[in-house]
């Protein structure tokens, strides 16, 4: 049996009836790493071979049994190196775990011992800037498994990891789900803990899971939920058993079609594929209606002021006094400033560069009004338009990602190409609410498609029930790519 | 003179909480460094700030006391800057929407009463502490996030000894609140001064300095009165001010430049994503207000009402909360309607003691009935003045009383005219030429002879008994 393929869920299954035990599947895993970790590069630094020793210590009576959960480099794992794939934090290992980490090791997860790759801070949408060089799409890899957690979804999708926890920032999971064929939540903005997420915008960020199947993500997702009095921003609100939504059943369900998602900049054949998706949910019952999110053609401006200018000031911790890289170049010995300037000059890539300059500039004396308060004011527009849609829609289908995964190089000279990459995922994290992405077909070169479901905030379990009753209805998930 | 002094003043104050303003680590003073720190406090990456709900009260209940509206809705904000002192690259500060606005403050100065407005009142975290030796500098992260309540006077104070005034009742009125130790010289109370002059009977205010690294409430006045002349000295001889931070320093008694304008950093402020904004409900702003005491000026009123103090002693009494207690014990319990007596003691020989053991007047240890006890020796003359002030010495040295005190050292005084007449017999004639002297006219003679025999009785002897004996004798 090859258990790498199986879900999480099914090797409990397996588990509870004495058929295997978590080591088998730490053996298995591993071999699959070996022989498809070259070609996709789903974790930091290459997967080295005998470093991937899953915990042996299992709880037999904790819900997870040992399983390993695969995590992104931007989530704090104790002792463990977490480096966002960036220079600066080179060697960093955190004294602490993320309380999401907390959460599962309490549950009896094990974590994986190698971090998944990712753009560099989370900023890209293809997992092509990170230092340790780009992730592949396991579907054709040629192309990019789509970012920031590219990693994360590639090493799920190739079998590589059971399941993974992202991070979605603007479609960080949503993005890279749909564009290697996996299932990916982004959770109300409060729902999970951003404590030891080294954060990007700390207004948009929230951890979300990306699984091979809606139940794994229900599963996850109820693990890793709930108000941590470490984040002021977790909100205390109950975490529902989310596993009564599995249920197959949309009937009634009204949904909304925003239609300023299905027009310019789409790629035909992903707009055929969700079509044909909504289709196949009306035949199941659900009932649709055509509605306007009118602000939707600001999202990305917004999110570049907004998401860029806490990004200028989140990132300025990493200055070489306290931990990860310090320049020893020339006058950064003993003057302050070169110390700061060749430090972050040398630490930071591209990207990163370009995003808190940004950032700095929309902050500054003189443009804040023009640019970062005026960006605050059309983010209450954007959350405005999905309140009213809300009003008498249980959700919105839109698809994931305008187009399927575009080929390495191709974007990665265009910022604003490659910016557009999240188009249509974005809005639910200035708006704060749930989004899910499910895999909904293939183009006719073989790249997955996904179905983005967005929900009122906390509103996962309809998202939950719809996504379920989809993917039970269809043969997509099942699907595996040829490596 | 020609120019009138403008001066707004910036006064930091550490709150006194258990732990930090965003973490669980201690506030303790004068640990070892770097002891008291988390990953929180140390800016990590991933971790988030958690506001300690005490600060925040804190904050509401000096905004009470300085009579500003309290925002129901405050939030906090990020000032951006580098400094190897501040952990996060930002320090988590409160911009547009402090805790509390549009306060003031009355104090009291030789020439009457005056009010000076209160801007805002606003928290933030305190950062590190640099050392510097030799030639590596290094860092003490224990003071990162200690909570820190900024409070923002308006330019209206027009000299060193306004500022220093209304600093002194600020102090004064924070440490009846229980809520900061206000200890300049550990850094637990930090002030900084915009100080601009302008021509008598100008109304627009001339271009400002801020001075900086003033340690203590006479270097704020000395560092005030240096700045004002500074300017004036500059502008008489037709140079300008040129607006920029100034730092004092106290060894050679100068400000001089540390940075201009144009070197000014852009702070980059935005609304901290951490920390959503907290409510303050009327309820809550209710409850607060019934926690904060009589404050000083409110006592000292009462004091004169109700004790018949006069304004100059009931002001000093009231200064800090523990003193104006005591010294309201005392008076309570002092016996009689005349409270003078009391008064004058505790105004007196008590607060100078207390002053040269650096006590407060209540950590003198004496209770306020022992301390009346004492007072009747004097008053009913038993024993004189000078003896009193030596008895109290010793109460406060020994822990004794002063009816054991007296009978143990003999002190009580000599009223007896015929144990008396022989000292003085003996005097007169030893100071045959002081007789002479008196008797020519010169009173002075008088007041040392008395002096002679309070010598030769070890102080003991009754002064006013021993003059009129005298003076019967030599008339």
């Amino acid at each position: 049996m090859e258990l790498a393929k199986l879900t999480c869920h099914e090797l409990l299954d397996l588990i509870k009836d004495r058929k295997i035990s978590s080591e088998h599947i730490g053996d298995d895993l591993q071999k699959r790493i070996q022989q498809n970790d070259p070609k996709v590069r789903a974790y930091v630094r290459g997967a080295q071979p005998g470093g991937l020793e899953v915990s042996s210590e299992i709880d037999t009576q904790s819900i997870l049994k040992g399983i390993p959960v695969t995590v992104k480099d931007n989530i704090c794992t104790e002792g463990m190196n977490t480096e966002c794939c960036s220079r600066i934090l080179e060697g960093f290992r955190p004294p602490y775990d993320a309380t999401v980490i907390k959460k599962l090791k309490e549950a009896g997860a094990s974590i994986f011992p190698v971090k998944a790759n990712m753009d560099e801070f989370a900023f890209g949408s293809s997992t092509e800037n990170s230092r340790f060089g780009p992730t592949r799409n396991p579907w054709d890899i040629e192309r990019v498994p789509g970012g920031s957690s590219g990693g994360a979804a590639a090493a799920v999708a190739a079998d590589e990891a059971v399941w993974a926890l992202g991070s979605d920032t603007g479609g960080s999971i949503r993005q890279p789900a749909a564009f290697c064929g996996v299932v990916g939540l982004k959770p109300t903005y409060g729902r999970v803990s951003r404590y030891g997420l080294i954060a990007f915008a700390s207004s948009l960020d929230q951890i979300g899971p990306l699984t091979k199947d809606v139940q794994d993500c229900v599963l996850l997702t109820g693990i890793i939920a709930g108000y941590d009095p470490r984040d002021s921003t977790s909100v205390d609100v109950e975490v529902p058993d989310y596993t009564r939504a599995l249920v197959k059943d949309v009937k009634g369900l009204r949904v909304g079609i925003p239609k300023e998602y299905f027009v310019e900049g789409i790629d035909p054949e992903v707009k055929s594929t969700v079509e044909a998706a909504i289709q196949k949910l009306k035949d199941l019952g659900i009932i649709c209606k055509e509605i306007s999110l009118p602000h939707t053609r600001y999202a990305v401006p917004v999110y570049y002021i907004i998401a860029t200018a806490e990004a200028s000031s989140n990132l300025a911790r990493f200055d070489g006094v306290q931990y990860g890289y310090r320049s020893r170049e020339g006058k950064a010995k003993n003057n302050l400033i070169e110390m700061y300037t060749k430090t972050r000059g040398e630490g930071f890539g591209q990207e990163a560069k370009r995003r808190i300059l940004l950032g700095t500039f929309v902050l500054s004396h003189g443009y804040y009004e023009a640019y970062y308060l005026r960006a605050l004011k059309v983010r209450t527009l954007i959350k405005r338009d999905f309140d009213d849609v809300f009003k008498d829609c249980d959700c919105v289908i839109t698809p994931t990602s305008p187009t399927p995964a575009f080929k390495i190089n191709e974007r990665i000279e265009d910022p604003l190409k490659m910016y557009l990459s999240d188009l249509y995922t974005i809005s639910a994290n200035l708006a704060g609410i749930p989004g899910i992405s499910i895999p909904c077909g293939f183009t006719s070169a073989g790249l997955p498609v996904g179905l983005q479901i967005l929900a009122k905030p906390f509103g996962e379990e309809t998202l939950f029930r719809a996504a379920y009753t989809y993917e039970q209805n269809t043969p997509w998930h099942l699907q595996k790519p040829k490596l | 003179m020609k120019y009138e002094a403008v001066i707004g003043l910036e006064v930091h104050v550490q709150l006194k909480t258990r732990t930090k303003i965003f973490c669980g680590c201690s506030t303790e003073f004068g640990r070892d460094p770097n002891s008291q720190v988390c990953p929180v406090c140390l800016g990590f990456p991933g971790v988030l700030p958690v506001l300690n709900k005490t600060v925040l009260e804190h904050a509401v209940k000096v905004s009470l006391a300085l009579d500003c509206t309290v925002q129901e809705y405050t939030k906090f904000d990020r000032k951006n800057y580098f400094y190897p002192d501040l952990p996060k690259d930002f320090q988590i500060s409160q911009y547009d929407l402090p805790v509390g606005r549009n306060g003031f403050l009355d104090i009291t100065l030789e020439g009457g009463e005056k009010r000076v407005g209160i801007l805002r009142v606003h928290l933030e975290e305190d950062a590190g502490k640099l050392i510097h030796k030799d030639d590596v500098s290094l860092v003490d992260f224990n003071r990162t996030g200690v909570p820190l309540l900024e409070i923002v006077s308006l330019p209206e104070m027009y000299s060193p000894e306004e500022a220093h005034a209304y600093l002194t009742v600020l102090k004064s009125v924070i440490e009846y609140l229980d809520v900061a130790d206000c200890d300049m010289e550990k850094g637990s109370l930090r002030c900084d001064a915009n100080v601009s002059i302008r021509p008598h009977g100008e109304k627009a205010l001339g271009t400002k300095t801020e001075v900086k690294n003033m340690n203590s409430f006479k270097g704020v006045k000395d560092a005030l009165a240096y700045e004002i002349e500074r300017q004036i000295e500059a502008v008489e001889n037709g140079e300008k001010i040129v607006q920029e931070t100034r730092l004092w320093d106290a060894k050679n008694g100068k400000t001089f430049s540390m940075r201009s304008k144009e070197e000014a950093k852009d702070y980059r402020y935005f609304p901290e994503p951490d920390l959503p904004p907290f409510i303050t409900t009327q309820e809550q702003i209710r409850k607060i207000k019934e926690t904060i005491p009589e404050l000083p000026r409110e006592k000292a009123a009462r004091f004169i009402r109700e004790y018949g103090l006069c304004a100059y002693d009931a002001g000093i009494l009231v200064f800090s909360k523990e003193d104006a207690d005591y010294a309201e014990e005392c008076i309570r319990q002092y016996p009689g309607e005349n409270k003078k007596p009391v008064v004058n003691w505790l105004i007196g020989p008590l607060f100078s003691e207390a002053n040269t053991r650096n006590r407060g007047l209540a950590a003198l240890g004496i209770p306020p009935a022992r301390l009346a006890e004492l007072i009747d020796f004097v008053q009913s003359e038993q024993i004189s003045n000078l003896t009193g002030k030596a008895v109290l010495t010793e109460m406060i040295d020994t822990q004794g009383t002063a009816p054991e005190i007296i009978k143990h050292k003999n002190l009580v005084q000599i009223s007896d005219t015929g144990s008396l007449e022989t000292h003085i017999e003996e005097i007169l004639r030893v100071n045959a030429q002081s007789v002479e002297s008196y008797k020519q006219g010169k009173s002075n003679a008088l007041m040392f002879l008395v002096g002679q025999v309070m010598k030769k009785t070890q102080g003991k002897a009754n002064p006013k008994v021993v003059q009129e004996l005298l003076k019967k004798k030599l008339s």
